[in-house]
């Protein structure tokens, strides 16, 4: 079956990209990503402890980026300029590395994203080189407008970061994939599986989830159910599924043949 | 005696030293961080060739866990 699933002109087997937050330690975060057989991972910039102790394994020691694909996001940033200089840092921290998550966030309490800082620091980051997936809000016009930017992603959220929703908004999704020409992953507000297989059902390219699986009580185990989800949501897209129908039924064993009633 | 203020806080040192020097110093040989000075990126290739000043401000930051 040829369903080739390409970023920035890379093909990746997996349509799962996972963050590596709120783990109980490194060895629990390798082995979610691991089972989530996601090969793209989501990383933070922040300040290093200086003082520590210098022998502390770090992420970069758990999760080589000689393994994965490092997706460096800007969370935390309320402003176009604070995302674009982090993301420069993160440039300079992987050796020239391109491909990064941009997020501007516009409020604590909601996360939601600030589109008209996203918009200006898209443009900035593209016209730098820069291979930008961008979480967004599920708007269809800003979706175009970040597409027209030169972004190689849009990044809707499903519902708000952290939250656990699930998907709020199927229709405007499904107007945003129709009208994209470059992958559209959900990004934010998965709380299960059947949030995944429901985000890949609607034609989504692929998913960014970390607090599903993060947060669950079992994240292994969780991580492993999001893999699956993903690839049966995809399947199910392929396939296309049956018509709905309203108001009737119809079934599915033959009508006719049926022994004589008494 | 020079003034440097790295991520946020003020840290004094005896004489004017290279970012390559304030590594060793921090005892950050080997990790993987990125340095801005005075909000300018310091490339590794230059880390060696940039000396430090009094007043100069300092971020150096890593990858961590985040979504």
């Amino acid at each position: 079956m040829n369903d080739v699933f390409q970023i920035a002109g890379k093909t990746y087997q997996s349509r799962l990209i996972v963050g590596t937050g709120k783990y109980k330690d490194f060895a629990q975060t390798r082995a979610a990503v691991d089972e989530s057989g996601a090969e793209i991972v989501t990383v933070a910039i922040r300040r290093v402890n200086i003082g520590q102790d210098a022998s502390q394994p770090s992420l970069l020691d758990a999760l080589p980026p000689s393994q994965y694909t490092y997706l460096p996001n800007t969370a935390g940033c309320y402003n176009a300029e604070d995302a674009v200089r982090t993301l420069r840092l993160a440039r300079e921290l992987l050796d020239g590395h391109k491909l990064v998550k941009l997020e501007v966030l516009g409020d604590p309490n909601t996360l939601y994203p600030n589109v008209r800082e996203t918009l200006k620091a898209a443009e900035t980051l593209v016209k730098d080189g820069f291979d930008v997936m961008v979480y967004t809000s599920d708007d269809p016009i800003i979706a175009k407008e970040l597409e027209q930017i030169g972004c190689c992603a849009i990044m809707p959220l499903a519902s708000l970061i952290g939250s656990g929703m699930g998907i709020l908004n199927p229709w405007n999704l499904r107007l945003i994939i129709d009208s994209a020409n470059v992958p559209v992953l959900i990004d934010a507000g998965v709380g299960t599986a059947s949030d995944a297989a429901v985000a890949m059902e609607l034609g989504c390219d692929g998913i960014l989830m970390n607090t599903a699986i993060a947060g669950a009580q079992d994240p292994i185990r969780m991580a492993r159910a999001m893999k699956l989800a993903v690839q049966a949501g995809r399947d199910a897209f392929l396939a296309g599924r049956v018509p709905r129908k309203l108001y009737s039924a119809d079934p599915s064993s033959p009508t006719s043949g049926l022994i004589a009633a008494k | 005696m020079i003034q440097i203020s790295i991520n946020g806080a003020a840290r004094e040192f005896a004489e004017s030293l290279s970012v390559s020097q304030l590594i060793v110093e921090l005892e950050l040989t080997g990790k993987r961080i990125a340095i801005e000075r005075n909000g300018e990126i310091v490339p590794k290739s230059e880390h060696a060739s940039t000396q430090l000043l009094d007043g100069d401000v300092l971020e150096m930051v890593v990858a961590v866990g985040g979504g």
